[in-house]
């Protein structure tokens, strides 16, 4: 599979998760492990352009895959407008579901550049954040959106290749 | 010193983006599950799948076979080395590992040490425990019936499942005001058992290095220092020799405050096997087995006249403590700080007794963002102000606003006992009601009511109780909760603070380093702050009970103010003037009347650390520090309105809007603090509708997973619309009051209030939470259900 554009490999047990892969294999460890059923969203990682839970995907499934983590959302050491909304509109506490609820916002993103306040709850309604009842991560998006200056369609065309 | 505008340099106080932000947003967090030491293996935890049993035999043969297996620990081994037993933080033991019996589903018994966390969960497959399975006891109304089961056949003699009672408040002055009350009005109510749940579990790694003797447990606890002293006193380990470290926590609200045994199992798995080993839970023991909150069965009962005068309030409380005594609270408060239950309110008297009983349930029920169970007891209090409301024909905010403390009357001494430092309560109700705009909305509630459609609007007034505490009043198993800080300002005039607390997302390396520069004037970038590490930080009891603020917030003042003092001195000694000549202009000693002539606070430590000559008796370098032993605790305060709709089709509620007024004093980021007000309320919304742990009569526990157990996602939750009023605590340096834990205090009773206030066209005049769908309807049909049982 390729992670953040790298190709990686490694022989697995088929039962292998790609959370644990990815955190334990590769040392990836902003891919969080938060509850093993798919609700938390912590795991979300993008597999083919798409956000999956990646604790509920096979390290073997993603075989031949392209996968991108939160390590792979700053582009030569510029951060993507999601990464800065977050910061500037404190879409983030603890932290810990922030990667998840970021790549899916990228994800948005770059389907809908202008998303409204529902579309917005709608994207990340199947992750869960405990520390900031979702207001400032609503506002974060918000704010990407606002201020993306084409950085993020130029994001989507790299990672779509 | 308040100023809440953001200055232009980036000193002090106001809306300063967060330093730990920077980490998160790239996914270089470092967390306990993010640790990997050289040779570390991974412990998994045997888990009882029955609620009450008692335990046959234990065969790990097959376990200690598997090749990749390096320890199986059981309580038989744990019993040799004195460590199958640990002291609770409330003077009851908790098992590590089960030796006699099982007391709840989830019950650790038996742990198992392998190379790969994989492995290490197979080997749990092999081990083979039989068990005679024993009635357990799961309703907590008759836990003390003559017939019950008895759990902790370990307490020597003991023959009933009675912990303890407990009261506070004048019982008969309390009867004389029921006496006299024209109107009583009675309520029954249950406070569920919920969990905190924050996103990270819980977790460690313990490191001990066999050659130097000393251990390293990376931990996710929320208290280090207090982690430190109790592994000390506990297993006899010697304290410099113990090194707790406590990484970026992943949320805590409560849940990472005690020691569990997965953290004792991986110490005494490091020191078998001589490499790291690291335990991390996963989301089904973090629910089944770790602190939970509430689970508060309350009788209320209000006294007024009939023009609304509030003249009394009694409490009594069954309290479930499930299987062992493990409440985090001071030493002398078993219902935690609950008799704060009279409220914002000016009453004659109150009273309130608390039973605690043990069940075939996990341990705990302080937790949660509860400031020791003040959620309890605003709940309640709220709750009976809304029904004598109710009984009374009287608008719910009309009621509070007659009966609401005034100004005038703080400092209050509360009828049991408690002094409320400061507080405007009428203005922050006032503000509340404007901003959600309260007489429309109920002549649009009228309107809608008309045409059978169901609108509620809920009012909650709390007042908080944090800071705790006092020393003369104040401990945890007889460590006093004061804190110390220590700052030090460097030769070029950066400075580091050194701090007791630990943050679990709050922002404490921002929020501290804006506290130092508020006094110092060193920028906020230029303060480095330094936290979760005990041998890096002085001694304190941690970050709980919204305490970070009062307690170490306020030690960080004065050890700054105390650099300022100094600096003083030593800009007298280059000015060659006296100190009294010299006037602070922030960050700047200057001599009165000739601003052109001082010294900034940057030059003022390299001459601390230079060859100056300094004045009698004055050492050179330019640091302080201070250990703080609150006066009193700070009582912060609000006023919370929610609006619902429930659909009248299929009993659901929707929070249309959530109007929130907090008084937490002045705000060191008003970024930061609106964070925390925000993901409170977000707390009191899944609390009121969607979150509860129940059991099935066997004690099989019901919320065990999240899809279970339901945390409120971006679509319940509404966008908050939040306010502010500032009346500084007199007795913090700073006027700081703390605010982590206000809005999950005060918002469940809001949303509930408007609830019931939806359904007052059914004459109903109680429902407990969680109001689901199922509970609303039946509460429609005339028959709300226990929410802490299987559904009956």
């Amino acid at each position: 599979m390729t992670v953040n554009g790298e190709a990686v490999s490694g022989e697995v047990e088929p039962r292998l998760l790609l959370v644990h892969f990815l955190r334990d294999n590769l040392r990836l460890t902003g891919t969080h492990w938060g509850c093993d059923t798919s609700n938390c969203g912590t795991c979300v990682v993008w597999m083919d352009g798409v956000p999956v839970k990646s604790c509920t995907v096979l390290a073997a499934m993603a075989s031949g895959r392209d996968i991108r983590t939160v390590e792979g959302l700053e582009v030569n050491g510029e951060l993507d407008p999601v990464q800065k909304g977050f910061i500037e509109m404190h879409g983030l506490q603890c932290g810990f579901c922030t990667p998840g609820m970021m790549l899916t916002a990228r994800w948005l993103l770059d389907h809908n550049p202008d998303p409204s306040e529902t579309e917005i709850r709608e994207a990340i309604s199947g992750q869960i954040c405990r520390c900031t009842g979702y207001e400032n991560i609503v506002r974060a998006i918000r704010w990407a959106a606002e201020n993306s200056n084409g950085n993020g369609a130029a994001m989507k065309e790299e990672v779509g290749a | 010193m308040t100023d809440l505008q953001q200055r232009p340099d980036g000193v002090g106080f106001g809306r300063v983006i967060r330093k730990e932000d920077a980490r998160f947003v790239r996914g270089k967090g470092n967390y306990v599950d993010d640790i990997v030491l050289p040779g570390m293996l991974f412990g998994a935890v045997l888990r009882s799948p029955y609620a009450h049993a008692k335990i046959v035999s234990i065969d790990t043969s097959a376990a200690e076979a598997h090749p990749k297996v390096k320890a199986v620990i059981t309580g038989a081994l744990l019993e040799t080395l004195s460590l199958a037993w640990i002291p609770s933080l409330s003077h009851d033991v908790i098992a590590v590992l089960a030796t006699d019996k099982v007391r709840y589903q989830g019950q650790e018994v038996a742990f198992v040490v392998a190379e790969d966390k994989y492995a290490a969960r197979d080997a749990l497959e092999l081990i083979d425990v039989e068990y005679e399975v024993l009635a357990p006891v799961v309703d907590a109304k008759r836990a003390l019936d003559p017939d019950a089961a008895v759990i902790r056949t370990d307490i020597e003699g003991k023959k009933d499942n009675y912990i303890f009672d407990w009261g506070s408040g004048d019982e008969d002055a309390t009867e004389a005001v029921f006496k006299k009350a024209d109107v009583i009005v009675e309520q029954d109510m249950l406070y569920p058992r919920v969990h905190p749940a924050p996103m990270e579990t819980c977790g460690a790694v313990a490191d001990m290095d066999p050659i130097s003797g000393k251990l390293t447990i990376y931990c996710t606890t929320q208290a280090p220092h207090a982690h430190r002293t109790l592994y000390a006193l506990v297993a006899g380990l010697p304290e410099h020799k113990l090194r707790v470290f406590s990484p970026d926590i992943g949320g805590g609200f409560g849940n990472k405050v005690g020691i569990y045994p997965g953290y004792v199992l991986a110490v005494v798995g490091s020191i078998l096997t001589k490499r790291p080993v690291k335990w991390v839970e996963d989301r089904s023991e973090n629910l089944m087995s770790t602190s939970f909150a509430r689970d508060y069965h309350m009788h209320g009962k209000i006294a007024a006249t009939k023009d609304g005068k509030i003249l009394g309030l009694r409490v009594d409380v069954l309290a479930d403590h499930g299987a062992f005594n493990n409440t985090a609270q001071p030493t002398k408060f078993p219902a935690g700080f609950f008799h704060v239950f009279s409220g914002s309110y000016d009453l004659e008297a109150a009273y309130c007794a608390v039973k605690g009983v043990y069940t075939n349930k996990a341990p705990g029920g302080v937790a949660y963002a509860c400031s020791f169970r003040v959620t309890e007891a605003v709940y309640v209090v709220e709750r009976m102000v809304d029904r004598l409301a109710l009984e009374l024909d009287m608008d719910p905010a009309d009621l509070r606003m007659k009966n609401l403390l005034r100004p005038e009357q703080f400092p209050y001494t509360s009828p049991t006992g408690w002094e409320y430092d400061s507080g405007e309560y009428p203005r922050a109700l006032e503000l509340a009601m404007k901003m959600a705009g309260y007489w429309d909305l109920r002549k649009e509630q009228a309107e809608k009511r008309a045409r059978g459609e169901l609108m509620g609007i809920g009012i909650s007034f709390f007042t908080e109780t944090v800071g705790a505490g006092p020393k003369k009043h104040m401990d945890i198993l007889g460590l006093g909760m004061a804190d110390g800080c220590e700052v030090r300002v460097h030769p070029t005039g950066k400075a580091v603070v050194r701090l007791s607390v630990q943050t679990q997302g709050q922002g404490h390396e921002t929020t501290f380093a804006q506290i130092v520069s508020e006094v110092t004037g060193i920028p906020v970038a230029d303060v480095e702050v330094v936290h979760g590490d005990t041998d890096n930080t002085p001694f304190g009891l941690g970050t709980y009970g919204s305490r970070s603020t009062p307690v170490s917030g306020a030690a960080a003042a004065v050890a700054s103010k105390r650099i300022v003092d100094k600096a003083r001195l030593i800009a007298a000694a280059m000015l060659e003037c006296s100190p009294d000549d010299l006037e602070w202009e922030l960050g700047r000693w200057q001599v009165k009347g000739d601003p052109s002539a001082g010294k900034t606070i940057a030059e003022i430590a390299f001459a601390a650390h230079a060859t100056l000559e300094l004045p009698e008796g004055l050492e050179g370098h330019l640091d302080a520090s201070c250990v703080y032993d609150p006066p009193n605790l700070t009582f912060p305060f609000g006023a919370y309105i929610c609006v619902v709709d429930v659909d009248p089709g299929t009993a659901k509620v929707t929070v249309r809007r959530f109007i929130a007024v907090d008084d937490c004093g002045p705000r060191i980021n008003p970024m930061i603090v609106e964070g925390q007000v925000h993901g409170g309320l977000a707390d009191g919304v899944g609390m009121a509708l969607m979150e509860s742990i129940a059991f099935d009569e066997d004690g099989n526990c019901l919320g065990g997973s999240l899809m279970d157990y339901l945390l409120p996602t971006s679509i319940e939750c509404p966008s908050w619309e939040t306010g502010e009023t500032v009346t500084p605590s007199p007795h913090h340096p700073l006027g700081l009051k703390g605010v982590g834990e206000s809005a999950t205090v005060g918002s469940p009773p809001a949303v509930v209030n408007a609830v019931l206030d939806a359904l007052k066209p059914f004459g109903v005049k109680h429902a407990d939470m969680p109001l689901t769908p199922a509970q609303v309807w039946r509460a429609m049909q005339g028959r709300p259900m226990r929410t802490d049982m299987a559904i009956q």
